[in-house]
């Protein structure tokens, strides 16, 4: 269950907010806002070749907002950017997918298109960098 | 779990603008505009001034409320939970004076603030003021505080630079007691 919404939270965040709200319509539960929406700084932390020491990156930008739906649920979401609107309706959207009596319906209309737009973009760019790569045979031979 | 400010950051500066007041004129009184922030078993003045004054690096005591707002208190300010002799900041409605943290002479400033909740302020018994940030002496009047407050009050402002400093919060007013005051 916290592994589906650690999924759904990531596509919620990735999605721009036209098209969220467009694939939300009518399905967003009314909500009261606990926290935000408001704008913050993260540290982004990074280590280089993946096995050196954390070093700061630098701040990012990031929208955020906690909401409690009509149901009880409470929705979080944090958004890398300045769009509150967004970081509001992914946070009424998180809360209206821990709801048994939603989820179904908004994993259809709203997730699994919004998740398969994501990875049809992330596979376009893919193949765009793929196609300029460069394959060193002669190191990596000279290496092994 | 409850919403806090309604405007966090206009509501949060107005606030911490009204306990700078309340604290560098003992005895004045000053009534928090914004919208009240209603937790359970907190005035709105006692629930505004924690969240203005809490944060990650205050361990708070809160004796008031429920576990409800506990959790409110921690969601919304960040602040860790405390037993009374290590916090910073004391919300309550009944004051138990040798139980918290007055600083060290070395250190005075990590004497705990205690923000107390009472019944009501500008009637009630009246005290006479006399201090630093009052020009000849100031009277509060204030409903709830213990019969033997001004012997203990004179016991705290005796240990000065050491002590306790009081926030007195009803409905949506807000009056402050430093330590540098002398009560009679």
């Amino acid at each position: 269950m916290l592994h589906d919404r650690q999924r759904w939270m990531a596509v919620l965040a990735r999605a721009p907010f036209p098209a969220l709200s467009a694939a939300a319509g009518g399905l967003v539960p009314s909500y009261t806002t606990l926290r935000g929406p408001e704008l913050g700084l993260v540290m982004v932390r990074g280590r280089a070749g993946g096995a050196g020491a954390a070093f700061n990156v630098g701040e990012a930008t990031i929208a955020r907002c906690t909401v409690r739906s009509a149901a009880g649920y409470i929705g979080h979401a944090y958004c890398l950017g300045r769009d509150l609107a967004q970081a509001e309706l992914a946070a009424a959207l998180d809360a209206a997918l821990q709801d048994p009596a939603q989820a179904t319906t908004i994993e259809d209309a709203v997730i699994l298109p919004l998740a398969a737009a994501q990875a049809t973009r992330r596979q376009g760019v893919a193949e765009r960098a793929a196609a300029t790569q460069v394959q060193f045979f002669t190191l990596a031979t000279m290496r092994s | 779990m409850i919403p806090g400010f309604a405007h966090s950051g206009r509501d949060s500066q107005a606030c911490f603008r009204a306990v700078l007041d309340a604290i560098s004129r003992p005895g004045t009184l000053h009534v928090l505009t914004g919208t009240p922030v209603d937790a359970p078993g907190l005035d709105p003045a006692t629930a505004a001034v924690l969240l203005t004054l809490c944060d990650p690096e205050t361990p708070v005591c809160l004796q008031l409320g429920s576990a409800v707002t506990a959790a409110w208190l921690a969601f919304h300010a960040g602040c860790p939970a405390a037993p009374p002799p290590c916090a910073q900041f004391v919300a309550t409605a009944a004051l138990d004076w040798p139980a918290y943290d007055t600083g060290t002479d070395d250190e005075p400033e990590r004497g705990a603030t205690v923000i107390l909740q009472l019944p009501a302020l500008g009637t009630g018994i009246p005290y006479t003021l006399a201090g630093p940030g009052i020009e000849q002496t100031a009277t509060l009047a204030a409903a709830g505080l213990p019969p033997n407050f001004v012997a203990a009050w004179a016991r705290n402002h005796a240990q000065f630079p050491r002590g306790l400093d009081l926030i007195l919060c009803a409905g949506r007013t807000v009056a402050a007691l430093p330590r540098s005051v002398r009560v009679s």
